[in-house]
């Protein structure tokens, strides 16, 4: 992508001058193709629909991921709060998934009634049944537009969006960067996952959203074909969410804001307005955050406030940096790769490893194996897995013998940098 | 000539220590000034003001034809407005290829929203050439700046400066690790962008001020202890002291 810039302009398509944005997109469909092809709902039924899941909770973590290297990868702001965002648009759409669904039951079930049943009436129905295991029976304020589809896909992007742009206003105006940004990231996902956990919190406490799998109206068709509706729907995404991706950082745009990972002060000489690069990215990866998120929780089947910890950004970090940051089929790699292979590990299917008295089981020491990677990559392969694709390209790089790339600390080393 | 830039009275301290001790200094647009002086008298830190990095305690800096003060304002702006600066340490996008370099520093809206929709026109594809044929490095286009030497990359980022098209050009040590045919060329280029903008020069070399042929100012202990042609103040009795003399 180094000589984008420079290279001759062109009628032909977007993914067409790009071959890595057409290899995926091409690999993306076929794989689509082929899980379709082998699922229970709409083909031979050759992998379970809980797979299917998987699988599609699995897109929706590289869409995460690919946010994640534009904002860090790309931009150098080590955000430790994307999975906030993510979670936000899971919260947005489980509200009205969990509404409708709710509500079709209490009208059903007051339909039995003599007189027919007042608007009060249902909606005090409603509530009850979804905030009682809080003890309230009211709709918290927050609530206002659950009813509304289109209001709470609206909300899917516009929380996360707005939030980031506030946080983002406060943290790069008095320019925080660097480890201290990155704290300030965790503690505002701390913040948030505190708050849900409250009862009152208006959002059903630890007990989170839950029955998001079944989409209301849609009470008959069996979880094999709406398994297979997210799958597309996260596919679609992901398809979509890289080539925006791709288009923002192949020209002037990706030029400036590598520029500004390298080294932000010079950018500022150079008379770019640094501060509104930063926010902009920020909230542009916060809104394709929520957006992955919102896709991701209706095929997990419930959110809870334990999914905004503040460890869940840090996996996502993990996930980027194994995966190579600074290229965006790298983030997808390391969120597909790591992800699936965290839920084999953790699922109880990998066998024992026997070391003589020390049985390791999986369940237990996948995280401690996780870690010692993640140490390993940063050490000994800090281009990550996307860095077997250099070997293979035998891309040339500058020997610039080790030195960092800018005077800011978390500017990328030699090593590191790519593309 | 009209006064493009003016320091009055600005003085800096940083822990207590002035680097910068009411300094007053102007240039005329079209000027070419070398500023000289010995280690740790206050050159880059006067860059550094009147680029924004560094806020003075007192003192003015005014600008242009209607002579905005710059001291409220932010680097991005200060650069906007025509300041161009080439920092003592070459500081180009390593990262980047010469010609990504140098189109990121062509004039252009610097807004989030106008890089996005940009897209470079043949015009400005000629411009890129054409600035890098200045710099000698017409066949390097292609290269990242990281495998330049150390020469290139203080052209380089000449370059991108002229790109920047500044009305004011501030040049820290540009012949630092050079060979002497490139300082040759290092005059060169910046006595002919002196032809059309105002441009500072701070340089340790002699010969290569000698070279720019132009007035000297000499900075010493953070403030001005000589000015004008290179044999005046060559002569000057306090400059041979602290500064010739060793
Ligand atoms: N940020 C800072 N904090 C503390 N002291 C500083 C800072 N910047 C500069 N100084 C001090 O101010 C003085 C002037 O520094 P400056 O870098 O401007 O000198 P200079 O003339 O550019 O020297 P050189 O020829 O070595 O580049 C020095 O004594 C330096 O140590
Ligand atoms: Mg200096």
């Amino acid at each position: 992508m180094t000589d984008a810039v420079l290279s001759q302009p062109s009628r032909s398509p977007f993914a067409m001058r790009h071959p890595s944005v057409l290899v995926f997109l091409v690999v993306l469909g076929l794989f689509t193709v082929a899980i379709t092809v082998l699922s229970e709902g709409f083909g031979l039924g050759m992998i379970s629909t809980s797979f299917v899941k998987t699988l599609g909770k699995t897109l929706c973590l590289c869409l995460v991921a690919l946010a994640m290297d534009l904002v860090w990868g790309y931009c150098g702001i080590l955000s430790l709060g994307h999975m906030a965002f993510f979670g936000i648009g899971g919260y947005a759409i489980g509200m009205w998934l969990m509404y409708e669904r709710t509500r079709l039951i209490v009208v059903d079930s007051l339909a039995a009634a003599e007189l027919p049943p007042t608007v009060q009436e249902i909606s005090d129905g409603i509530a009850t049944q979804i905030f009682g295991v809080v003890g309230a029976s009211e709709f918290p304020p927050i609530w206002a537009v659950a009813h509304s589809l289109p209001l709470q896909l609206a909300a899917v992007v516009l929380v996360p969006g707005l939030l980031a742009l506030i946080f983002g206003w406060l943290a790069f105006r008095s320019r925080v960067t660097g480890v201290y940004l990155s704290i300030l990231t965790q503690a505002m996902t701390l913040a948030l996952s505190l708050y849900l956990f409250q009862n009152d919190s208006g959002l059903r406490g630890n007990n989170g959203l839950s029955g998001l799998q079944n989409l209301p109206g849609l009470d008959d068709l069996p979880q094999s074909i709406v398994s297979v509706w997210f799958f597309w729907a996260s596919a679609l995404a992901l398809g979509a969410g890289y080539l925006f991706c791709a288009w923002l950082v192949s020209g002037k745009f990706g030029s400036v804001i590598r520029a500004i990972r390298d080294d932000e002060a010079r950018v500022r000489f150079l008379g770019y307005p640094v501060e509104g690069f930063k926010l902009l990215v920020f909230s542009v990866t916060a809104i394709i955050a929520g957006i992955a998120g919102a896709l991701y929780y209706p095929q997990a089947g419930i959110i809870n406030p334990a999914e905004i910890a503040p460890i869940a950004s840090i996996y996502l970090a993990v996930w980027v940096a194994i995966g190579g940051r600074g290229r965006l089929y790298g983030a997808v790699i390391g969120a597909a790769f790591v992800s699936l292979l965290s839920t084999w590990f953790t699922g109880g299917q990998a066998p024992d490893l026997v070391l003589g008295p020390l049985v390791v089981q999986w369940v237990d020491w996948w995280t401690v194996l996780l870690g010692l990677s993640f140490v390993a990559v940063t050490l000994f392969a800090p281009k990550g897995i996307g860095g077997l694709f250099d070997l293979i390209a035998d891309r040339r790089s500058p020997n610039r013998h080790g030195a960092a790339l800018g005077p800011d600390p978390g500017a990328l080393r030699e090593r590191e940098a790519s593309e | 000539m009209n006064t493009l830039l003016e320091v009055s009275g600005v003085s800096v301290s940083f822990d207590g220590f002035k680097a910068i001790n009411n300094l007053s200094f102007q240039i005329a647009e079209h000027e070419l000034r070398a500023v000289i002086g010995p280690n740790g008298a206050g050159k880059t830190t006067f860059m550094d003001i009147i680029t924004g990095k560094t806020r003075p305690d007192e003192g003015r800096v005014s600008y242009g034809d209607k002579s905005v003060s710059l001291l409220s304002l932010s680097e991005s702006r200060i650069a906007q407005l025509g300041v161009g600066r080439k920092f003592q340490r070459p500081t180009v996008f390593e990262d980047q290829s010469v010609g990504d370099n140098l189109m990121m520093s062509l004039k252009k809206e610097r807004g989030p929203f106008a890089v996005l929709v940009f897209r470079p026109s043949d015009k400005d594809r000629a411009r890129v050439a054409e600035l890098a044929e200045e710099i000698g490095l017409s066949g390097a286009l292609d290269r990242k700046a990281g495998e330049l030497s150390h020469g290139q990359k203080q052209w380089l980022e000449i370059g991108m400066l002229l790109a920047q098209e500044p009305r004011l050009l501030l040049v820290d040590e540009p012949a630092a690790g050079m060979t002497p045919a490139e300082r040759e060329h290092t005059t060169d280029l910046l006595k002919a962008a002196a032809k059309t903008r105002a441009v500072v020069v701070v340089e340790h070399d002699m010969e290569f001020v000698r070279r720019l042929d132009c007035k000297v100012t000499v900075l010493h202990e953070g403030s001005v202890l000589a000015e004008g042609s290179i044999d005046h103040v060559t002569r000057n009795e306090e400059v041979i002291e602290v500064y010739l003399g060793r």
